[in-house]
């Protein structure tokens, strides 16, 4: 049994005259609901008629379909170093990397799979990634007929990249000027790729 | 030929037919304002995709149920499930035969009646008729051989008899107060004036009567906040769960319907039906085409009003707990009705039925009777019953404690 003590009793509020007639409440309520009928016809909607107007995003924290940017000189910015899959909570990134072509960095990504209906848009990835190479863009009407397209490649990826370049540039675009491996923070901030003011 | 058409009954088969098109559009329409007003009630936009404002949705929406597949379930009592949306449908749709919609045009000197027919007892017949609707609600909860089906049959049956009283005793006090059964005569006997300029409508000599029936109309028509025999969260639509299609929706049209009659009929008993004060077009002189026109509009604008609160309180009221829903009925309303009526019958007596001054303060006196009665006594309408035992824990739950401590 519990203990008398423990038990809280709590009696229901007593109604009030206004409460006890019901009538004057429900004056109230409908002039409530007459208020909202007047305001949505007469006044502000809320509603944007989605497929003629859209609405303003946030393009710098939106976090849509992610894109695989490109450096200065065209090339993948990534260097595959699997942050971005490792930190990924939902193993939606399948990175194969391979030797890079290029003097600037020992890696590059072979292939830059991300499957976008697995991908639960945290953003885990462009928070890992040490060069800003993947990031979330403000795109979100993403659609597809099958599974398979909605796997993102590399080229898809990098696609992505050159639409919306324009609308959201890419952020701190200076750190993946690549002088040298592993004197990334010794670079002056500024001297590569300042499009970024 | 034109012999025919200018006769009395000509014109009321070319107005029956005129009517029930009329109606059939007229509740196409009502679905549509319906989620109209819901919409900007609930700061949304509602249809606005077919056509401009979305002003032909009901017509893809009537394509859409004739197209749906039409299931009937194997366990139905099939002719039975069939027959109960007919019924609803029926009766939902030929009350309106005695409603005097513009009162009388002049044909080639001879005056015909704009009302398909005027017979001696059409408040009566509208009164039957429209009770009737209940026969398919029960049918078709009946017939779907499901539980919860069966559930929204009972309490539409319940709730159609309690409400049925304070309403039959609200039309007495009209038929009392006009002394006729006609629906013609009474909006006739409306169209005077106290003073010179306040039309002798009911409403301004029983207004507690006309509040009364507008609520009683609502629960005949299983409108929220009475809806409890198609209550969604706990039946899952009640009597018309195991319905589609086409099926459905005559259900969902005999409700609009019946909305349109309850409207008119308390138009025609309250609000002096097709006159308006001030307008010559609208006075039982005017017999000209336009002014029948006129006539008609007049009353169709009442029907509108009517429709539009209807549509405003079912978005603004939750609905009545079943036990709330049988003390408003026969705690609230019986009595109130019952002292409205007592009071018309004592206003015969002495002759004074149709004096306002008479009337009104009787109906204060009752309103102000009611009032205090309500809000003096434990019994009330809303809130928890306060006469039931208070719940104490039960041995299991003290067993379960037990057990719980023991572990």
């Amino acid at each position: 049994m519990i203990p008398e003590a423990d038990i809280l009793r709590i009696d229901e509020p007593e109604l009030t005259a206004s409460e006890r007639l019901y009538l004057p409440q429900i004056a109230e309520g409908m002039k409530t609901t007459l208020r909202h009928l007047g305001n949505s016809l007469f006044k502000s909607r809320f509603t944007v008629q989605y497929p003629e107007e859209k609405r303003d995003l946030r393009l710098q924290n939106y976090r849509g379909v992610h894109r695989l940017n490109r450096d200065e000189r065209g090339r993948v910015a990534c260097v595959a170093c699997y942050m971005c899959s490792t930190a990924c909570p939902a193993h939606c990134i399948h990175i194969e990397a391979s030797e890079s072509p290029w003097p600037d960095r020992e890696k590059y990504p072979a292939k830059f799979d991300i499957d976008e209906l697995r991908c639960i848009y945290c953003g885990m990835c462009e928070e890992a990634c040490p060069v800003d190479a993947i990031e979330l863009t403000p795109q979100f009407d993403l659609v597809g007929r099958t599974r398979e397209e909605m796997i993102l490649d590399k080229e898809e990826l990098l696609a992505v990249f050159d639409q919306t370049a324009a609308m959201k540039p890419r952020k701190n675009p200076h750190v993946t000027g690549y002088a040298g491996t592993g004197n990334r923070s010794q670079e002056p901030p500024l001297a590569l790729g300042a499009s970024a003011q | 030929m034109r012999d025919f058409l200018t006769s009395q009954w000509g014109v009321s088969v070319l107005l029956a037919f005129v009517v029930i098109n009329a109606l059939l559009g007229a509740t196409a329409y009502c679905i549509y304002f319906e989620r109209k007003i819901s919409a900007w009630i609930q700061d949304r936009c509602g249809p606005n995709r077919v056509g401009p404002w979305g002003i032909l949705q009901p017509i893809a929406d009537g394509i859409k149920f004739l197209m749906k597949e039409d299931i009937v379930p194997n366990h139905v009592d099939k002719p039975l499930f069939i027959f109960a949306p007919a019924v609803i449908f029926l009766v939902a749709f030929i009350g309106f035969a005695a409603i005097p919609w513009g009162g009388q045009l002049e044909l080639d000197g001879r005056l015909v009646d704009i009302q398909v027919t005027n017979p001696d007892i059409g408040l009566l017949y509208i009164l039957g008729v429209g009770s009737m609707s209940v026969y398919g609600v029960v049918l078709g909860g009946w017939a779907s051989n499901n539980k919860y089906s069966l559930y929204g049959a009972i309490r539409a049956t319940a709730q159609m008899l309690s409400y049925e009283i304070p309403m039959g005793l609200c039309i007495l006090v009209v038929v009392l107060t006009m002394g006729t059964l006609r629906l013609e005569e009474i909006t006739l006997r409306q169209t005077g004036y106290w003073a010179g300029w306040v039309p002798q409508w009911n409403v301004f000599l029983h207004p507690v009567a006309f509040v009364t029936l507008f609520i009683t109309a609502l629960a005949e028509s299983n409108r929220t906040p009475f809806d409890l025999a198609e209550a969604e969260q706990e039946l899952i639509g009640g009597y018309h769960t195991e319905y589609s299609a086409l099926k459905f929706g005559m259900f969902f049209l005999a409700e609009y319907a019946h909305m349109i009659t309850a409207s008119a009929f308390i138009a025609v008993l309250f609000l002096g039906g097709w006159h308006l004060p001030g307008v010559s077009w609208t006075q039982p002189e005017a017999t000209q085409w336009y002014a029948v026109l006129a006539k008609v509009g007049v009353l169709s604008a009442k029907i509108i009003l009517f429709l539009f609160v209807m549509m405003w309180i079912r978005w603004t009221l939750p609905r009545f707990r079943f036990d709330q829903l049988m003390h408003l009925a026969w705690k609230g309303l019986i009595p109130v009705t019952l002292a409205l009526f007592l009071l018309a019958t004592g206003l015969l007596f002495i002759e004074h039925q149709r004096s306002p001054v008479w009337a009104l303060s009787g109906n204060l006196l009752i309103l102000v009777a009611a009032l205090f009665t309500a809000s003096s006594s434990r019994l009330r309408v809303t809130g928890r019953q306060t006469n039931l035992p208070t719940i104490m824990p039960s041995d299991d739950l003290v067993r379960g404690d037990r057990m719980e401590a023991a572990l």
